[in-house]
């Protein structure tokens, strides 16, 4: 495909396709081409499919239904995903979402130039270029996760521009960024597009006035879409002053029948008196970091009071302290005119506070939730049915009662939100970010309800947003940056003090004055001369190299999980292999003598005498030695019948007989050997006091040889058996984990839109843990040798491959587990499942695994740990080397790719 | 307390639990064909062991010693040549070898005191130490019948017999039932209410339960009943259907009393949990902290050896865990049949042990939730 063809034709075309997660329906038939070269915005709220498209654009998600072609091949088909993915970048929605918050700027950075191909010489280059475009070079050793969000974003953009793609997808990029940071990201687009004008870009946005400066739109809702068209068109086409209205026209009758203009009543001012909330010289540390820095200010009764500002600039932090969530370091915070006492139930019973991350329980019906929150707060129960129909109906909830939240649309879950912090009639109301990612329409339904609560039911309501039109719906606002307030007062008196045409100017020149000369201006970005080199299809080194610094990296930056890992083996260890002692000793034991003759206290004088049992006093019945059996006092009784002594005399047969505490087979087996083996020496000496040396001589002897442990020393046949089984354990834990978490926390994206194969990803991320794994050994190694002095007897190079396969056949078996589940917890549970239960029992830690029976035995037969402690028994004690090992050596080198391709198999490189 | 608070809490830890399939499924899995599949497999202490006889001999009497050994207690012995016999100890194949020497009959009844050498691979513990004498027997006794078909010789007169209580063939399937069911106790009770804690503060919603008039004191005793309530009922299932029904280990005692145990055994795991959810910073650290406890706790309690065997230090340490006293409570009130009599000591131990984790749960659970 040739690029002067990709500027004419679309970039994309996408035809009749349809996309459901469950019951929703997130897009529905969309049919659309993408012009190339060209910057698109695809505008509409959340949850109205925008990302959904984006996603299905970048061959990040599999397609259901439908045909989209993207750089001229159809984006189903993997051989041409492999094909054109160098050449699309994708940034998904959630800021930072695709980053590694504990690697650095130039680490993340390098991360993605390895994923494409590039060598040391190109990546830093491209780094250094890319930071300075962006004005971000200062901060190249800082961790991504203690960026502001604005950087945040901007490094999202450099990983994603770092291949110099033909197709950039952003998905949402500025939400939640304070708007100077907002402008300086789309001049940044802008001056990459002017040195790539070949490159075609397509954003969402959930900001109707960024829209504005894009070349074509896309209006979005329902899964559908509304209209296409340049800005400018739309406008003309509804007769709107601004997209915000336009969009609204654009909507559907039935979706904006209800719709009219928010307003907001004046305050009667008579009411000023009272104060609800009040803040004074409010502060906040965290470590080092002041999230929140000396902020005072007091809200009246019944006022709204605008919280607006960035994400991470304090607006959070401040909510939680004035709630009693977080304890303020400085200042003090008053609710009614009293100090807030985290412990006063009554002040929160007058409270109520949505917060930003909480969006309900999901497991929860609407109907549910609305209870459930009504009893927390000690409604009497009679009283509850007429106000969950009462919340229902003002909320316009009605019709959704026995929906789960995660089925409803983003704005009616979080009216959802608000009818649940209302149910208890709350006088105060705090909101964090009520509305982020709600539809225009449905935020001004919202902003009815809160203006109905502040002006007729005298509510005091306390709101932060990121939206500079809700803002002005305030009766007052504080904007807020990096801890501090800007400044608090009205929305006009705010305009007028700068002299300014909006509000979202009059806050960019205080943004500007606070920030000073922090960020070093950009420079204009050159133009990158080489091309890209193509990468390679087939296995690459450098990408499998690069998740594996990518996972190396991150244990460095958590001390704690490596530590555990070493020193924890080292614990277990010691612990276990103490602990798992065969040895029996001072076996507690009773006697019923119904003899009560020297002979049979000579006999009873044998056992007392070993150093296996212990006397206890003795028995008076059968049911005395059953009750003391029962309660775990003995483990056996020993009975002496009467005329003992005299049968023995008489040489006639006589009978005594041990009762032994069956309930645990094991013990009770080598008791009952000790016990035979104590009867046959009393026989013999008697035999031999009676009829001299000769009748002593047996007809022939035993000679027993205890071949590799001649002491049969617990200890000997323990440790390189636990070792194993330590190796196994932590592991599968460490490197299940590791897959599981990119996809709860989301930068599994990186997977699905990067050139890395299945194979590499897994490999790499193995790898590190395996490398860990090796070390554990050496520590165990020592701790066998030094601490426990088990002698090693056979070949050392021999164990050490052997273990070198084995550290990737545990850390196999975990990415297995890992690659096909999502969840951390199910994650957790069945690495437990398929380690601990396999481990113990079935790998000939105890039991060698040929006398198992049924499925067990099976499972031992194929399971790596088997293997290796044949290895490391056999080179411990049993003095063998690599060329006696073989027949264990194999199914345990076998056991890697196996592990590794059932791995690679389960693995999606798409998401569902 | 507010008791009406912890009900409905309860309930919504329980509708979430349900709503996670993988999870359900787990969960069924560990308390059925998980533990059936591990009682079959566990062998009796001395089943199928391996074994190999050298016959140099090739007589009467080393033949009659041959044939004594067949399954299930030993394999059908294979007769090697004493080249092959070090080789295949190494590799692991037997456990015990026999070498009957050349002229072995002929001395026997010349009454020269022939030698049997048994070698026996000592790093098999188990099979080691109670097969060696079980071998020894074996010999003795078909020498001695040898013998008798040949002179009349004195039996000694005193005999001893073995019985066994409780467990009479000492079927290991009984016991190794039961410790699976232990260790499913042990592990579901703290993956779900521990992990379940760490997820809910990643997610941020214990955080909006702490705006409400709702303590802490409330959240946990919630999650402690609606969890304990999941593994109880698979405990009763693992304990009523497969256990009994299935495996057809029959339980003596009351299984009424040993619920009754299991609750109290649940709330101090389900405690401990907490506990170590509010230690750990991360999920991934969670699993690492898991492993570290939860393997102690299965090969340390008694179940997979005996703790009369361990070092003093590993069983003071771990009488401060309930694991112990619950594997005790067990083996006393299903096969010994022990009623309250005899098992209160163990149930007030767990008693003191909940208090005592719940306590210390409760203390960090307070400023996890910050």
């Amino acid at each position: 495909m040739d690029r002067a063809d990709d500027r004419s034709a679309p970039v994309a075309r996408i035809e009749g396709v349809s996309l459901r997660y469950g019951k929703v329906q997130a897009l529905d038939a969309v049919t659309l081409d993408i012009p190339a070269g060209r910057m698109v915005g695809l505008i509409g709220p959340d949850g109205q499919g925008k990302s959904s498209l984006l996603s299905l654009l970048a061959g990040a998600r599999r397609m259901q239904e439908g045909h989209v072609e993207v750089l001229g091949g159809d984006i189903a088909d993997a051989r041409h995903r492999d094909r054109v993915c160098p050449r699309i970048a994708y940034m998904p929605q959630g800021l930072g979402k695709n980053l590694y918050p504990t690697l650095s700027v130039n680490e993340n950075l390098a991360f993605f130039g390895r994923l494409f191909g590039h060598d040391t010489a190109e990546r830093t280059r491209r780094i250094r270029e890319l930071l300075a475009a962006t004005g971000m070079s200062p901060f190249g050793d800082r961790p991504a996760g203690k960026l502001s969000g604005g950087m945040k974003q901007k490094l999202g953009l450099c990983c994603a521009l770092i291949h110099d793609p033909d197709f950039l997808i952003l998905d949402e990029p500025t939400t939640g960024v304070d708007p100077l940071s907002r402008r300086q990201f789309w001049d940044l687009i802008d001056r990459i597009r002017l040195t790539r004008p070949q490159m075609s870009v397509i954003v969402a946005t959930a900001y109707m006035e960024e829209a504005q400066r894009f070349d074509w739109l896309v209006a979005m809702n329902g899964g559908r879409v509304l209209d296409t068209g340049t800005p400018e068109e739309l406008l003309a086409q509804t007769g709107a002053p601004d997209l915000d209205r336009a969009f609204i026209a654009l909507l559907p009758e039935d979706a904006r029948r209800d719709h009219h203009k928010v307003e907001i009543p004046p305050r009667d001012p008579d009411r000023d008196g009272e104060i609800a909330i009040e803040a004074q010289h409010l502060t906040r540390r965290f470590g080092d970091f002041t999230a929140v820095d000396d902020v005072s200010f007091r809200i009246h009764k019944g006022e709204i009071f605008g919280f607006l500002g960035s994400n991470g600039c304090g607006k959070t932090t401040t909510m939680k302290m004035l709630t009693g969530l977080l304890e303020p370091s400085e200042g003090t915070a008053h609710l009614f005119g009293g100090p807030v006492d985290p412990g006063d139930m009554n002040v929160r019973r007058r409270v109520g506070f949505m917060t930003q991350a909480f969006s309900l329980y999901t497991e929860l019906t609407v109907k549910q939730n609305l209870e459930l929150h009504a009893r927390l707060f000690d409604m009497a129960e009679a009283a509850i049915p007429p106000r969950v129909a009462e919340m229902a109906e003002r909320f316009g909830l009605t019709g959704v009662m026995h929906t789960r939240p995660a089925a409803l649309p983003l704005g009616i879950r979080q009216r959802l939100s608000l009818a649940v912090a209302m149910i208890h009639g709350p006088e105060i109301l705090i909101l964090d970010e009520p509305t982020s990612g709600v539809d225009p329409v449905a935020r001004d339904e919202f902003w009815q309800i809160l203006s109905d609560l502040s002006r007729q039911d005298g509510v005091t309501i306390f709101v932060s947003t990121h939206f500079m039109n809700e803002a002005l719906l305030c009766d007052r606002i504080s904007l807020m940056h990096a801890g501090k307030v800007l400044v608090s007062d009205t929305a006009e008196a705010i305009i007028e003090t700068r002299g300014s045409a909006t509000l979202e100017d009059a806050f960019i020149a205080y943004l500007e004055e606070a920030i000073g000369e922090t960020e070093t201006a950009p420079e204009p970005a050159a133009p990158v001369a080489e091309e890209a080199p193509t990468p390679r299809r087939g296995f690459s080194l450098r990408r499998m190299f690069s998740y594996s610094v990518l996972e190396a990296l991150q244990l460095q930056r958590d001390p704690i999980r490596a530590t555990m890992a070493l020193l924890g083996s080292v614990i277990l260890m010691l612990v276990i292999a103490y602990g798992i002692n065969m040895d029996v000793e001072d076996v507690k034991f009773a006697v019923l003598d119904r003899d009560q003759t020297t002979v049979s206290e000579d006999y009873i004088l044998d056992f007392a005498g070993s150093t296996y049992f212990l006397e206890q006093p003795p028995l008076d019945s059968y049911a005395d030695m059953d009750e003391r059996l029962k309660r775990n006092e003995i483990s056996f009784g020993l009975e002496i019948p009467p005329d003992f002594a005299a049968k023995v005399a008489r040489g006639e047969d006589v009978q005594v007989a041990a009762f032994l505490d069956g309930s645990n087979p094991a013990l009770t087996e080598s008791i009952q050997g000790y016990v035979e083996g104590l009867h046959a020496t009393w026989l013999t000496r008697k035999a031999r006091e009676a009829y001299g040396e000769a009748a002593a001589t047996g007809d022939f002897d035993v000679e027993m040889r205890f071949r590799y442990n001649p002491n049969v020393d617990s200890l000997t046949a323990m440790a390189p058996a636990v070792m194993p089984l330590l190796l196994l354990l932590i592991p599968a834990m460490l490197s299940a984990l590791s897959v599981v978490r990119e996809k709860e926390l989301g930068s599994i994206t990186n997977f699905y839109v990067t050139p890395v194969t299945r194979l590499e990803f897994l490999l790499g991320k193995q790898l590190p843990y395996a490398v860990l794994t090796l070390m554990s050994f050496f520590i165990l190694l020592a701790v066998t040798i030094l601490i426990f002095r088990v002698p090693f007897t056979g070949s050392m190079p021999a164990l050490i491959v052997a273990t070198a396969i084995y550290a990737l056949a545990s850390t196999g078996m975990g990415l297995v587990i890992s690659s096909f589940l999502s969840s951390q917890i199910a994650a957790i549970f069945a690495t437990a499942m398929i380690t601990m239960i396999p481990g113990t029992m079935y790998s000939g830690l105890l039991d060698p695994v040929t006398s198992l029976e049924g499925f067990g035995r099976v499972v031992g037969e194929v399971y790596p740990m088997t293997h290796y402690v044949t290895i490391a028994r056999g080179t411990f004690s049993k003095g063998l080397g690599l060329r006696d090992l073989g027949e264990a050596f194999w199914p345990l080198l076998a056991s890697v790719p196996v592990l590794l391709l059932i791995g690679a198999l389960m693995l999606r490189k798409q998401e569902k | 307390m507010n008791w009406r608070h912890v009900y409905h809490l309860g309930l919504k830890e329980l509708s979430g639990l349900f709503q996670e399939t993988v999870l359900v499924i787990l969960i069924v899995y560990s308390f059925t064909l998980d533990i059936y599949t591990t009682a079959k497999a566990q062998p009796e202490t001395l089943n199928a062991a391996p074994i190999a006889v050298v016959d140099e001999d090739r007589s009467q009497a080393s033949t009659m010693i041959v044939s004594a050994f067949y399954p299930p207690y030993f394999v059908a012995p294979r007769l090697i040549d004493a080249a092959e016999m070090d080789a295949r100890m190494d590799a692991g194949l037997d456990t015990f070898s026999l070498v009957i020497p050349a002229g072995f009959q002929a001395d026997l009844l010349a009454g020269n005191t022939p030698e049997i050498q048994l070698n026996v691979d000592a790093t098999r513990m188990t099979q080691a130490f109670t097969g060696s004498s079980y071998v020894q027997q074996i010999v003795t006794s078909e020498v001695t019948e040898f013998l008798n078909h040949t002179r009349t010789a004195s039996s000694s007169p005193v005999d001893i017999v073995i019985r066994s209580r409780f467990n009479p063939t000492l079927d290991a399937g009984w016991f190794g039932s039961i410790q699976s069911v232990i260790l499913s106790i042990t592990m579901l009770s703290i993956i779900l209410t521990g992990a379940a804690l760490i997820r809910e503060r990643e997610h941020g919603t214990v955080e909006h339960l702490l705006v409400m008039p709702v303590r802490p004191i409330e959240i946990m005793v919630a999650k402690i009943w609606a969890m304990a309530a999941v593994v109880l009922v698979g405990a009763a299932v693992a304990i009523l259907v497969v256990v009994q029904l299935l495996l057809g280990v029959p339980i003596i005692g009351s299984v009424w009393l040993f619920l009754a145990g299991t609750l109290l055994m649940l709330f101090a795991s389900t405690c401990m949990g907490i506990f170590l959810a509010t230690m750990a910073g991360s999920m991934p650290q969670f699993g690492l902290l898991l492993m570290l406890v939860l393997l102690p706790l299965q090969v340390l309690s008694g179940g997979m050896t005996p703790a009369e065997n361990m070092p003093a230090a590993v069983r003071f340490v771990m009488q401060f865990t309930p694991n112990p006293h619950f594997v005790s409570l067990s083996q006393a009130v299903l096969f010994r049949g022990a009623g309250l009599a005899e098992v209160w000591p163990q149930l007030v131990a767990m008693a003191v042990i909940t208090v005592a984790l719940f306590a210390l749960a409760l203390g960090r659970f307070r400023s996890f939730l910050r």
